[in-house]
């Protein structure tokens, strides 16, 4: 009993020596460096910033699928997105499709001729409530709070697809096959995505980062605009305000952040 | 016990093959990997830290980087020393070390550390050569 206690006592001793070790080697280590360094990360003064970024697409100006093409073009080279024939492995940031898969059930009967044969420009919506961000297990998928971009951080992406799944708009690709031999280009200012991940439009935050416009707006010419849909006075606002717009299955709730004049 | 002479050729056996790789490289320890700096990194003199730091902590650098750049957005870093940098992989550490074979690779083959950064990231450098 006596020799048990004393066992006891020597534990708790020596164990409270050891929870000691760490703060004191802690204070010893800091204090060699002394001159510890200061360092900051800062988002540079040029970068654009908005509570929630959004783009209005005006689809009268937009006749035929070549019309569209300089804008995928011009999305496709500065992401470094592959092309690859089989449309299975089909990786897509900005495509063109027809009315009826574009707004499903928005198909009146006798619609307008120019409205269903006029092609539509599609990219992420980055919806104010996005499902894909509450599928994804790994938060790879997220939506970015200072501006409301849903991004995709590829380094924590596992490929499980379920965000696939969840975006009812299909504005996500998988990647079936390494896409580095299927690049034409490859613009050195953008990494390349590997086998297994799963990747969209970015809303080009990185040109938006160095004070420019998203590279499809820029190639547009005046027939997408981009803004802060939470400032009243900006150009997306008033487009918004001054034209019938819809948005892509709005009745689903995710608050789709991609408007298009009809 | 009858099978104790099996048994322990067993073990002697196991143990001569299990410690094979340290006695068979006995005294052959590969040398310290050197190191070639590219002339503008020459001219630079220091990198975004201390040498030293870089040494023992640029994964850490470059992880804190990462994080900041892809989840915030925040893509400028200031050093110590006050001078701003891009934070970039590809186009700010490969401006310099332009020769990602003769600098990055050579530590990372001694080290046996296979850093997969390069599956996305460009290694710029080789479009320079
Ligand atoms: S369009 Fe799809 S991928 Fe884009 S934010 Fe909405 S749900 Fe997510
Ligand atoms: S595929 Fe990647 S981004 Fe999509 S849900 Fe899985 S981990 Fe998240
Ligand atoms: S916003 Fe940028 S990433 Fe998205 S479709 Fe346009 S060019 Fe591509």
């Amino acid at each position: 009993m006596d020799s048990s206690r004393r066992r006891v006592l020597q534990l708790f001793g020596i164990s409270s020596l050891a929870l000691m070790t760490r703060p004191v080697y802690n204070a010893l280590a800091t204090e060699k460096h002394a001159q510890k360094a200061k360092e900051q990360m800062i988002r540079g003064d040029k970068a654009l910033t908005a509570k929630q970024w959004a783009m209005v697409i005006d689809t009268r100006q937009f006749e035929s699928a070549e019309d569209m093409e300089p804008l995928i073009e011009a999305c496709n080279k500065i992401h470094n997105i592959p092309h690859f024939e089989n449309q299975r492995h089909e990786i897509k940031w900005l495509w063109e499709d027809h009315y009826h898969n574009v707004f499903p059930g928005k198909g009146a009967r006798f619609l307008s001729e120019a409205v269903e044969s006029r092609p539509f420009l599609v990219l992420c919506n980055h919806c104010e409530n996005p499902p894909c961000v509450r599928a994804c297990p790994t938060q790879a998928t997220f939506k970015r709070a200072s501006d409301g971009i849903v991004l995709m951080d590829f380094h924590r992406c596992i490929g499980c697809r379920f965000c696939m799944a969840a975006c009812p708009f299909g504005a996500r690709s998988f990647n079936w096959r390494d896409p580095r031999p299927f690049i034409k280009e490859t613009d050195p200012k953008f990494p390349t995505r590997t086998k297994g991940v799963v990747e969209k439009c970015n809303f080009c935050a990185e040109r938006l980062a160095e004070g420019k416009l998203p590279a499809c707006v820029e190639a547009a010419e005046g027939k997408l605009a981009f803004g802060d849909l939470y400032d009243p006075d900006s150009e997306v606002r008033e487009l918004i305000k001054t034209n019938y717009t819809i948005r892509r299955k709005q009745e689903l709730g995710t608050e789709p952040c991609v408007y298009y004049i009809v | 016990m009858k099978d104790k002479k099996l048994i322990v050729t067993g073990v002697i056996i196991f143990l001569i093959i299990a410690t094979f790789p340290f006695w068979y490289n006995r005294g052959k320890a590969a040398p310290m990997p050197e190191l070639e700096l590219t002339a503008k990194a020459k001219a630079a003199k220091v990198c975004v830290r201390s040498t030293e730091y870089m040494r023992a902590d640029h994964m850490q650098l470059l992880d804190k980087w990462r994080e900041k750049v892809v989840r915030e957005g925040d893509r400028i870093y200031v050093s110590p020393s006050g001078k701003q940098y891009n934070m970039s992989l590809s186009n700010t550490c490969l401006d310099c070390h332009s020769n990602k074979a003769q600098f990055c690779d050579r530590c990372h083959d001694y080290a046996s550390v296979r850093p997969y950064c390069w599956d996305c990231h460009l290694d710029n450098s080789k479009e320079k050569t």
